[in-house]
């Protein structure tokens, strides 16, 4: 079991009071705090190790390069990837989810090929396969959804077709919480000869994820929300596939040789080994260290105590919010099948009114339309107020949060 | 600098169907620009002297001890910072 009181002395945030009150942080589905742990490791490359990675025989680059890729080892046995060879590092999932698009979009996909995507997607999913379509010219086909925010699996099934080359999904709605069943549209996808990108920034800091049992060929997830530095996050993509794939970027680190031929006077140029290829420039060295130090913190909590705390954590907030009669709970009331993220509404209230309600009382949500625009139209919602948990939330930050709601609801 | 600069650091659009504008006083001068906007809005309804519903020349908004306000139904900017620059003179 995961003592989330032991886990707080790790956090120096959580020690603050905000308006005088007890920091009550709920807004872990955008970002997370970090340990000390992290900080640390973070200070310690900048005053022993800092230097550039790669292709420098001196001391200092040896000890970085050891560290970052460290963290690629790390996070590949983390996901249970293959190899490292499969973990590119990046800025977080949303440049993940552009590197799949730009690259496959630019240089794999034809006029008559589809892009499925559903409409309870991110706007980092929705986005990239828009520009990336009309400047190609494939089709993206968008999957309705049911009206509590869940997937039509049917209506999904169905819109995956022989011409499509990619759908694209989140494993966990940034939204609702709810856990897509990421194996299922994946067997769909592949007998349609389609590749599977998943969007995991909601579902790998919460969940143990074993990428070769899910089968998907890509999944992208940010080192912010599991407890790593802003700046920082993963593709993971199976080798095979990864090595079909034309660059993202250009630049220095993803270039085994460019070579100018005097005649043509062009310079041809061999790729960078996976996953350096998709690594173009100087990367996030200490967000990368970051992220190493955060995945052991998660690995030593052990992941399905992460899971079991939060479930345990949204069961007992969904218990008790229905005690408040103004209160709202959207998408599925039942906590199975979900992770500790709950979108809600106090009546007579906007989301934003709760939001800077539950501030004065030192209390961290987020409202608005958390980047999912189409999903909060499909659930018939002006906005939504948002609690997400994660390892430091305790049962009584949330009885906090309750009896604030309630005196919120009275205005 | 006029005076909506003087109190206020940051105006922030917000994203969701109902376009709420929050207001962010600056820190320091908070609990000065609270004190100002309540002497001259009228007073609808408070909670625990820390968030205050008012209105001011028909336009209703809440205002928060932690130094925060947000308005709605406004049709720009311009009326907002006009809005401010009286409440705040």
């Amino acid at each position: 079991m995961l003592d989330p009181y032991k886990v707080r002395e790790d956090f120096p945030i959580l020690k603050r009071k905000i308006n005088g009150h007890p920091l009550i942080y709920f807004d872990n589905a955008a970002t997370s705090q970090k340990p000390k742990q992290v900080i640390e490791a973070v200070k310690d490359y900048y005053e022993n190790h800092n230097a550039n990675v790669h292709r420098a025989i001196h001391t200092l680059s040896q000890e970085a390069s050891q560290l970052y890729e460290d963290a690629h080892e790390e996070v590949a046995k983390f996901i249970n990837a293959k190899s490292v060879e499969e973990t590119i590092f990046l800025r977080g999932t949303t440049e993940a989810i552009n590197l799949v698009a730009y690259s496959l979009g630019h240089h794999a996909l034809k006029k008559d090929d589809e892009v499925v995507v559903t409409l309870m997607e991110h706007h980092s999913i929705i986005i990239p396969w828009e520009i990336v379509s009309k400047a190609r010219g494939f089709k993206l086909r968008y999957a309705d959804i049911n009206p509590d925010g869940t997937l039509d699996y049917e209506v999904l099934e169905k819109t995956i077709t022989d011409k499509t080359k990619i759908v694209c999904f989140s494993h966990v709605s940034n939204v609702t919480g709810v856990v897509n069943d990421v194996k299922r549209i994946a067997r769909v996808a592949h007998e349609h000869g389609a590749l599977v990108l998943v969007d995991g920034a909601q579902s790998v800091p919460h969940m143990p994820i074993d990428i070769r049992d899910l089968d998907v060929d890509f999944f992208a997830f940010s080192g912010h929300k599991m407890l790593a530095p802003t700046g920082i996050g993963v593709l993971y993509g199976k080798r095979s596939v990864l090595q079909q794939m034309e660059p993202f970027q250009g630049g220095g680190e993803m270039i085994k040789d460019v070579s100018f031929d005097l005649k043509s006077r062009r310079c041809s140029i061999s790729w960078n080994d996976l996953p350096w290829k998709f690594e173009a420039g100087t990367p996030n060295i200490s967000g990368g260290i970051g992220l190493l130090e955060a995945v052991r913190y998660l690995k030593k909590l052990g992941m399905e105590n992460v899971k079991a705390h939060e479930f345990m954590l949204t069961e007992y907030a969904m218990k008790r919010l229905q005690e408040c009669a103004k209160v709202v709970i959207y998408g599925p009331k039942d906590p199975s099948g979900k992770s500790g993220i709950i979108p809600f509404g106090v009546e007579d209230l906007s989301s934003h009114d709760v939001a800077l309600f539950l501030d004065n009382y030192g209390i961290m949500v987020r409202s608005g339309f958390h980047c999912a625009q189409p999903l909060h139209k499909t659930m018939k919602l002006q906005s939504s107020a948002r609690a997400s948990f994660y390892v430091y939330n305790t049962c009584e930050e949330i009885d906090r949060f309750v009896e604030v709601l309630k005196e919120a609801s009275q205005f | 600098m006029g005076v909506v600069d003087d109190y206020v650091a940051r105006i922030e659009g917000t994203c969701g169907e109902e376009k709420d504008v929050i207001v962010i006083f600056k820190y320091d001068r908070k609990d000065e620009a609270v004190r100002k906007i309540l002497e001259k809005a009228k007073l609808r309804k408070s909670i625990a002297n820390m968030i205050f519903e008012l209105t001011f020349k028909d336009i209703s908004f809440r205002v928060y001890a932690s130094g925060k306000a947000i308005f709605r139904g406004l049709k720009s900017k311009d009326e907002l910072r006009n809005l401010l620059s009286e409440l705040l003179q």
